[in-house]
């Protein structure tokens, strides 16, 4: 009558993924990674405009972009900017990640709605008022400026990670402490904060990147003084035609395909040991 | 610790992040909106000044085409990992969320170089008999390329979504006598409608106030409302035709963002997918 094998495999003939299905995907992965990869074969030309395709060999791009003070400096200031967002946007996004997640009721919850907003407002909308505000308060094209505009808009990335991470966190931890004679203070960092450093990790590396990445604010708060790097690679296209902008995407490219590989790699060594 | 005392312990914490919510956002856009309807006829004469009008019409047809063309292309592919392998559906997800993450400056300098006269884009074309296609600083190439950049947000609250949908109930429709492309347009499709609204919503409002590939890619000639309020911003630095303006693009998508949060959750769907690793899921 029926073989133990039978029901396995009318289950892949009943429903199958159709051979064009998978085709589709295929063209989808292709549009989503190539046009971006087109960056490195540019990183290396010799040419002194963006003609494609390039032409001969030279790290010369490369060279300039780590020796030329106007790139040298755009990048550290994007570090610089980046890494105060990171360490602001991450220690306000958890204290209310974690007041968010105590808290009920229609008030908290308008509170959580409110904190989400920069990731739907427009960025241009946003830009236009922060840059007519700030020329007022003269922040435009300092530090503060910078870090201010990147932390509004990098905490709700960092509340979603931290409030994913307190999903699967017990709250009665926090009693049993506190039944042992830990204050709040300590119990959270006795406590909470080991159990939920991957949200607080996840969250700091977004609130960079998100910030190191900013353009829009950014273009609008630049000044001759003090620009970022993505600034500085909108002026290479804009105005100055410099083609070693290839060579700062191309970096760009790989630090990122680093960063979410490197979870991955690490994860799956951890396993298999 | 009672659970009351948790309570009002709880509150202070939020107060940094209302306060840099409130210095940096809510007072400037309060102060833009002032600002806009102090002045005189402001929002008047962005019906009448002939331009604002073109501009705002050429950026809702912009947007919603690149939502009709990432809605097409997106489906499919969040269908296609809902289907594969957990490990393939790893491989499919990372492939959305690296460039999700890459640097915006560099994909759009990706773009310029691919749609440029001489470009790529053009000997392609060419070689097919198509000599003089030119779609840099054409809305056609800013449509093709913002496709392109805001494809993962449609891809991932599309897979959030139809990762959720019970696959049993095709196949109990299959099971009644329904043919492959019925049971997947009466089942799964009405179950996905949410994901699909979430995505939509989501792509066309960021479309609408998409600054830098326009910029980028269009021309002055053709532009679209951002590079409008930009000009008008740093150009002609009038700030109150420019808040004006902003606000109408403000107001257009924050009631679109609720109106699609109330069919489910827009807004935390998207950020749960971007904001986690991976390997969670």
């Amino acid at each position: 009558m029926t073989t133990p094998s039978t029901p396995r495999r009318r289950y892949t003939k009943v429903d199958p993924i159709p051979w064009w299905l998978k085709a589709f995907g295929g063209l989808v992965v292709v549009f989503f990674i190539l046009p971006t990869l087109f960056v490195i074969p540019m990183s290396f030309s010799d040419a002194t405009t963006f003609q494609f395709p390039p032409q001969g060999f030279t790290w010369r791009l490369y060279e300039n972009f780590f020796t030329n003070p106007i790139w040298l400096d755009s990048l550290g200031n994007s570090f610089l900017v980046a890494t105060l967002t990171a360490v602001l946007a991450t220690t306000v996004g958890t204290a209310a990640a974690v007041a968010l997640s105590r808290l009920q009721g229609r008030v908290a919850q308008l509170v959580r709605t409110l904190l989400m907003v920069p990731i739907v407002a427009p960025a241009i909308v946003v830009a236009v008022a922060v840059y007519i505000a700030f020329l007022g308060w003269q922040l435009t094209g300092t530090v503060l400026g910078y870090v201010l505009a990147h932390t509004a808009i990098a905490v709700p990335y960092v509340l979603i990670s931290v409030t994913g991470a307190l999903g699967g966190f017990d709250p009665k931890l926090l009693r049993a402490a506190a039944s042992l004679g830990s204050s709040p203070a300590r119990a959270f960092v006795r406590v909470t904060m080991p159990l939920i450093s991957r949200g607080i990790l996840t969250g700091a590396i977004f609130a960079f990147i998100v910030s190191f990445d900013e353009v829009v604010l950014a273009l609008f708060l630049r000044s001759p003084l003090f620009q970022t790097m993505p600034v500085q690679m909108y002026n290479s296209v804009t105005v100055e035609i410099d083609p070693t902008i290839s060579a700062a995407s191309s970096l760009m490219v790989v630090a990122v395909t680093i960063i979410f590989l490197l979870p991955q790699l690490l994860r799956g060594r951890v396993r298999r040991r | 610790m009672s659970s009351n005392k948790i309570k009002w312990s709880s509150w202070p914490l939020l107060v940094p992040a209302l306060a840099l919510l409130a210095g940096i956002l809510l007072v400037p856009l309060a102060d833009t909106f002032i600002r806009s309807v102090s002045a005189p006829g402001t929002y008047t004469n962005l019906l009448t000044d002939g331009v604002t009008m073109t501009v705002l019409w050429r950026t809702v047809v912009t947007a919603a085409t690149v939502t009709v063309a990432a809605l097409l292309i997106g489906y499919p592919y969040a269908y296609l990992m809902t289907r594969v392998s957990p490990r393939a559906r790893g491989i499919l997800l990372v492939i959305v969320l690296i460039p999700f993450w890459t640097s915006v400056m560099a994909r759009n300098f990706a773009w310029i170089i691919i749609l440029q006269d001489g470009g790529p884009v053009q000997s392609l074309f060419a070689f097919f008999g198509a000599e003089d296609v030119v779609l840099y600083g054409s809305t056609a190439g800013v449509t093709i390329a913002m496709t392109q950049v805001m494809l993962p947000f449609m891809v991932l609250p599309l897979f959030s979504t139809l990762g959720g949908i019970d696959r049993r109930l095709l196949l109990a429709a299959r099971g009644l006598g329904s043919s492959p492309t019925a049971a997947f347009w009466k089942v799964f499709w009405p179950l996905s409608r949410g994901g699909v609204m979430a995505g939509v919503i989501l792509v066309f409002t960021l479309s609408l106030g998409f600054y830098v590939t326009p910029a980028l890619l269009g021309s002055p000639q053709e532009s679209l409302v951002a590079q409008l309020l930009a000009q008008r911003t740093t150009l002609l630095l009038d700030f109150a035709a420019a808040g004006a303006l902003g606000m109408v693009v403000l107001v257009v998508t924050l009631v679109l963002v609720a109106w699609a949060n109330r069919m489910g959750g827009t807004v935390s769907a998207i950020g749960v997918v971007a904001a986690s690793p991976p390997k969670d899921r």
